[in-house]
């Protein structure tokens, strides 16, 4: 008789729970019966290299990073697809020409319209 | 080396396939032999140390390659360099976050004593003054041959730590502090210049 399938997904489920969950097991029991717990204000603090944590951690971004960022991202993609292009330069077709340039005109294109919508200057 | 059985009797196991160990046996192997340092450098020490890590030396050999970034998973705090007074509070507060059991090797001559720059103002004379030290390292910069040396000495030591009993570990004494007061910039030194718990400097007899 084969077992079922699923068993295996089973008993690995089981080992992947009981993993983690042993050494944690053990290391509660070994804190329980050995080592006594010495919590403190120090101890507890936020890690920061070892300096004081000064503020909230919770803090909030401003949005025009994000823009930047996602700008960034779009010409730093195109420098990637460039440089295979450059190497394979001499060799190229017609076609696969057009379809480059193409490709930059539509990023150009993006920037031309970002431009246009103020992304690019600094709102305080 | 185990309480409770006979040296004798647990060769002759052994011998003949049956391994009976201890529970604090146990333990402390498993804990020697994976030391965590905290990575953590502060001078030219920490150039050796990085070639004690690196792969002539191999600290790995010890179970101590794993350097962490953050002291919440180290074990042992190797201060490596000169300790300015305006680091100190920051190497106190570190070792202050790192759980117990916690270790500390001085290594080199600054770490031990202000060193070659002893004399500065600007140089804290020990690093001992702040912190329990487990093994010292003299050298400017100690060898990596010395720094593993250390680390051998470490592991004796944690070897002979005991779990129960009056004479047990620090660490699992509950009235035994697991943090230290972290020390403050004062108008001319750090305030307190040393923690009287912790530093008791040697006393010259004259004769």
């Amino acid at each position: 008789m084969t077992p079922n399938p699923y068993l295996f997904i089973v008993i690995f489920a089981g080992v992947a729970l009981a993993f983690p969950l042993l050494p944690l097991g053990l290391a509660w029991l070994w804190r329980r019966f050995f080592q006594p717990p010495k919590p403190g204000v120090g101890k507890n603090a936020i890690y920061e290299c070892g300096v004081e944590s000064i503020g909230e951690a919770q803090i909030q971004f401003r949005s025009q990073y994000y823009l930047y960022a996602i700008i960034f991202l779009i010409f730093d993609v195109e420098a990637i697809f460039l440089v295979p292009f450059a190497v394979a330069f001499t060799s190229l077709p017609v076609g696969a020409f057009i379809a480059i340039l193409v490709f930059l005109l539509l990023l150009i294109e993006g920037l031309i319209w970002a431009w246009g919508k103020g992304c690019l200057n600094w709102a305080k | 080396m185990s309480e409770g059985i006979d040296e004798g009797l647990r060769r002759e196991l052994q011998r003949q396939g049956v391994w009976v160990t201890s529970m604090q046996e146990l333990y402390n192997w498993g804990r020697k032999n994976s030391i965590w340092p905290l990575q953590f450098g502060l001078a030219c020490c920490a150039i050796e140390m990085i070639a004690t890590a690196a792969s002539r030396y191999d600290i790995a050999r010890f179970g101590g390659e794993i350097f962490r970034p953050s002291p919440r998973q180290a074990d042992l705090m190797i201060v490596a360099g000169t300790v300015t007074k305006k680091m100190a509070p920051q190497i106190v507060r570190l070792y202050n976050q790192m759980p117990d059991p916690k270790y500390v090797i001085s290594m080199g001559a600054c770490a031990i004593s202000g060193g070659p720059f002893k004399q500065g103002y600007n140089v804290l004379k020990g690093i001992d003054r702040y912190i329990p030290v487990d093994v010292y390292i003299p050298g400017c910069p100690p060898r990596p041959e010395a720094l593993l040396h250390a680390f051998m000495e470490l592991q004796r030591k944690i070897d002979s730590q005991k779990l129960s009993g009056a004479d047990k570990a620090e660490f699992l004494k509950p009235e035994q502090p697991s943090e230290f007061p972290v020390p403050a910039f004062g108008e001319h030194d750090l305030q307190p210049p040393a923690n009287p718990d912790v530093y008791h400097p040697p006393k010259l007899e004259r004769v």
